[in-house]
């Protein structure tokens, strides 16, 4: 057993940046306890990577953090914010639960793919956009319908806002 | 403790379990069943199945048994309306992606969720969408997969990540999408991976030799022990009319708890390879022929006769290997002396054997097996644990981890364990022996002792070797363990001299972990050139097998399926001595090449599966067992060919009917050696000498004896591609 201490290969995937941020995350939890930063590792990780994890990143989180790689992939595979196959690099996620669904959140749905011309899931070939495939509730039912760009709240959506938004995105 | 004493009630039956135990624990112990399928005693408790749910009063719900602790008067009701109730609801809800290939699922017959869904499920199905399907995994050579089956009890990841130490396997994905499996195709290759097979309550994961090759209910199951290490793994071997079709493990918590090893489990492929010997075979005119049992018999008997009346018995040499059961052993080595040969051996893997005369009389660990997951300390020198006995790995890994043993090793190289080390020594080979003399300074240093004269050259310690000896010297109970990698060290003699030192120094026991599955019978049988049966020194000891294959002698001997090249260190020496030789009897189940170029007759005999015998393990313990499978062709058990053998060569004695008669012999002339305590303390007085010429080598898990090495699943694993290393 391996003490926590990190390998060359984790230090090559890895940039400064992510390894400063998980470092954070690291002193956050007592010592030993280290696997309770891997959310926060693989985030900084996919943030690195302009926004999907690939296995070797994954690996590399492991071994920064001194985990069998299979622990790392399993975080990675359970949480939705994690993509582990190669999307774009903003990613649409427009909430199609009950409330937002009652507004109209299915028209919302239909414009962004028309105008991006992608179905949901798949990403635009210019690999700037990526629209997730099922968002669940984002706790924003007041102002329905919703979507969340990069962390940001886009609310009470029309088509026109939706274009504005898209639009302005770089 | 009364405290601790927890009174409740199950099913209206006062019974008492002790606080922080679960509900499961409790019924357990009262015989009251409860359905389970993530629950196993062996892993943590995940009660992610549900199907345990149990009634208790003044809960507003079902509570899962395996994760409710119980309280001072709790009522349990397993058998009640809402119990039963909610675990044919989990059941339901289990089966609704299941799918209904039972007719052609390997687990069929013995499959958990079959026998439970005979208890709790409906008549019909309420679920009419589509099932869902999951991709299969390739887990490598051993473990077949049908993933669809799985109903994500994680028994085979709890497995993975707290038995074997290493997480090979993880639950990835969420919800509907949940699926087992190692993210990146990857096979499974831990050296007991086996046992996530007998884990899995239903089909998902199955052995893949014996896939689609029989049915649960075809086979008869029979008791065995395990023929590959000295740890005597207790195993049930499952025979189809006369075949073993599959070995699978027995629980004894005494020895292997509920493990085995892969080489345990999959080796009884090789009982049937291609090259197995069916009929006796002489040479005639240079060729080897097939003969009958009458001819081979009288032509071995009159070739011994007339050697030992020719060119003495002195000029004749008996090689056996370390898996003969002992009434083999026994009978082998009477035969031997009764024919006045005194070249008689079976560690055809020392080097060296210059300080044979100190060896304990039952090579062993000088503990039981679960002592030694009580050890505060412990030093293992020389061994690659996890290959050479996977098992004995197993508790050495639960002592680091529950008893937070100090665990330092001195080995000729960086061998991967699945624990916390306090101290890695790993140096050349040759440098082994002043390594451990400086830990033994360190010890005799620390508790200011006068050294050992033979740890009088050790070098000053190091930080390295301090934390070893620290490693050693902690709590009261330690272990020094000599390895397999220490029993072939070309300066064995000196290694063990200065191992009994620091062990004296140290107040631990010295314990040996013999290569085989029954060095600790033939060592008892006198299977020896210098002790007789019990361990009785003999007045003009004899050859050991290196010297004899070295001596190019007139006759061997070959007893178990001995193949030089692979079974011995001495491979070159033995291939010319046995080329020169005038006469080579082989017993053997196989007839490879080499027995092929030198062997004069050739004995077909039986494998550990077609003989009944014993095996006395590391611990000393005795464990018999009867042959389970029928031999294959003309092939006879061993002891019953001695016997006869015996026979024809006039010696007394040899009127055996059975083999429990000729251990009865055997165990009468052990006298109290016969019961499970075993000295190991050294107690010889041996000066430092320098090695041997030999090198010393790794000896893979899969290549360790012709069975092993004749089981195609296990020779197709990743470990199995890893070659031999000289160090």
């Amino acid at each position: 057993m391996s003490a926590a201490t990190p390998t060359s290969a984790a230090t090559t995937a890895l940039s400064e940046y992510t390894r400063h941020e998980i470092d954070a995350w690291i002193a956050k939890f007592p010592a030993g306890k280290q696997r309770s930063a891997s959310l926060a590792a693989l985030r900084a990780a996919q943030h690195q990577n302009n926004g999907f994890l690939t296995t070797e990143l994954m690996d590399a989180v492991a071994a920064y953090l001194a985990l069998p790689p299979i622990q790392v992939y399993e975080v990675a595979a359970f949480y939705s914010m994690f993509e582990t196959k190669p999307v774009g690099r903003i990613h649409v996620s427009v909430c199609t639960n009950i409330s937002c669904m009652l507004c109209g959140s299915d028209g919302i749905v239909d414009h962004i793919q028309k105008k991006l011309g992608i179905k949901i899931g798949e990403s635009t070939p210019d690999g700037k956009f990526y629209l997730k495939r099922e968002e669940e509730c984002l706790a924003a039912c007041n102002n329905a319908p919703m979507m969340m760009i990069d962390h940001v709240y886009y609310e009470h959506l029309t088509p026109e806002k939706v274009d504005q938004v898209i639009d302005s995105l770089k | 403790m009364s405290q601790d004493i927890v009174n409740l009630e199950v099913n209206g039956v006062a019974v008492q379990g002790r606080k922080g135990q679960m509900i499961i624990h409790v019924t357990d112990a009262a015989n009251v069943y409860v359905p389970r399928f993530c629950y196993h005693e062996k892993l943590s408790i995940a009660a992610n199945c549900r199907m345990c749910l149990v009634e208790v009063e003044k809960a507003p719900k079902p509570l899962p048994a395996c994760a409710t602790p119980i309280s001072e008067g709790m009522k349990i009701y397993t058998k009640s309306p809402k119990a039963i109730g909610a675990q044919k609801a989990t059941m339901e809800f289990l089966l609704i992606n299941h799918p209904l290939d039972c007719p052609i699922c390997d687990q069929g017959g013995e499959c958990e969720l079959q026998d439970l869904a005979m208890g709790f499920g409906r008549d019909a199905a309420r679920y009419e969408e589509t099932k869902r399907v999951v991709k299969d995994k390739n887990l490598g050579p051993l473990v077949s997969t049908d993933m669809t089956r799985c109903i994500h009890c994680t028994r085979c990841v709890r497995f993975t990540a707290e038995i074997a130490g290493l997480q090979e396997l993880g639950t990835l994905g969420r919800g509907e999408q949940t699926q087992i499996g190692t993210f990146i195709e990857h096979s499974v290759d831990h050296e007991m991976s086996g046992n996530i097979i007998d884990l899995c309550p239903v089909g998902a994961l199955n052995s893949k030799p014996f896939r689609y090759q029989g049915r649960s209910w075809e086979m008869v199951q029979q008791p065995i022990v395990s023929p590959h290490d000295a740890v005597g793994t207790n195993l049930n071997a499952h025979v189809r009319r006369g075949k073993l079709m599959r070995v699978v493990p027995r629980a004894n918590e005494a020895v292997n708890e509920t493990w085995i090893a892969d080489r345990d489990r999959f080796s009884y492929e090789g009982v049937y390879a291609d090259d197995r010997l069916e009929t006796p075979l002489i040479r005639r005119n240079g060729e080897l022929v097939p003969t009958t049992w009458e001819v081979a018999l009288e032509a071995a008997a009159l070739a011994l006769k007339d050697g030992v009346a020719s060119f003495g018995p002195d000029r004749i040499g008996v090689l056996s290997l370390p898996s003969a059961t002992s009434e083999e052993a026994w009978l082998l080595a009477r035969l031997a002396r009764g024919l006045g040969i005194r070249n008689i051996d079976h560690r055809l893997r020392q080097l060296d054997t210059r300080d044979q005369a100190s060896d304990a009389a039952l090579p062993g660990l000088g503990l039981s097996l679960a002592e030694l997951e009580a050890l505060d300390g412990l030093l293992i020198v020389g061994s690659d644990l996890r290959q050479e006995a996977p098992v004995l790995a197993h508790r050495v890994r639960k002592a680091a981890l529950y008893n937070k043993a100090q665990v330092a090793f001195v080995n000729p190289a960086e061998f991967e364990y699945l624990f916390p080390v306090a101290s890695y020594r790993a140096t050349p080979a040759i440098r082994m022996i002043a390594e451990l003399a400086s830990i033994g300074r360190a010890i005799a240093e620390a508790s200011g002792q006068a050294l050992a004269p033979v740890l009088a050259g050790a070098g000053v310690p190091t930080d390295g070797q301090v934390a070893a000896a620290r490693a050693l010297a902690s709590g009261s109970r330690r272990l020094l363990l000599l390895g397999g990698l220490a029993e072939r060290h070309p300066a064995f003699a000196d290694l063990r001299a200065v191992a009994g030192a620091v062990a004296t120094a140290a107040g631990a026991t010295l314990g040996y972990l013999p290569g085989g599955a029954n060095a600790a019978g033939a060592a008892l049988a006198g299977l020896l050139p210098h002790r007789e049966a019990g361990g009785k020194a003999v007045a003009q000891p004899g050859l050991a097998a290196g010297a004899m294959l070295a001596a190019g002698l007139d006759a061997y001997v070959l007893f178990g399926g001995v193949e030089p090249a692979q079974d011995s260190v001495f491979g070159d020496a033995a291939e010319t001595a046995l080329a020169k030789a005038r006469f080579v009897l082989a017993l053997t189940p196989y007839a490879p090449a080499s027995v092929r170029r030198h062997a004069h007759v050739v004995l077909p005999i039986g494998t550990f599966a077609e003989t009944s015998g014993s095996f006395v393990n590391l611990e000393g313990r005795w464990q018999s067992f009867s042959a389970v499978a029928r031999p294959l062709g003309d092939c006879r058990p061993g002891w019953k060919v001695l016997r006869v053998l015996g026979n024809l060569l006039d010696l007394a004695g040899f009127d055996y009917e059975s083999s429990e008669q000729v251990r009865a012999e055997f165990v009468a002339a052990l006298g109290a050696l016969a019961g499970k305590a075993a000295d190991t303390a050294y107690r010889g007085q041996w000066q430092l000498q320098g090695p041997v010429p030999g090198r010393l080598t790794s000896l893979p898990i899969y290549q360790s004896d012709p069975i092993v090495r004749r089981a195609p699943a296990l020779q197709q694993t990743r470990t199995a591609s890893r070659p031999a290393v000289a160090y």
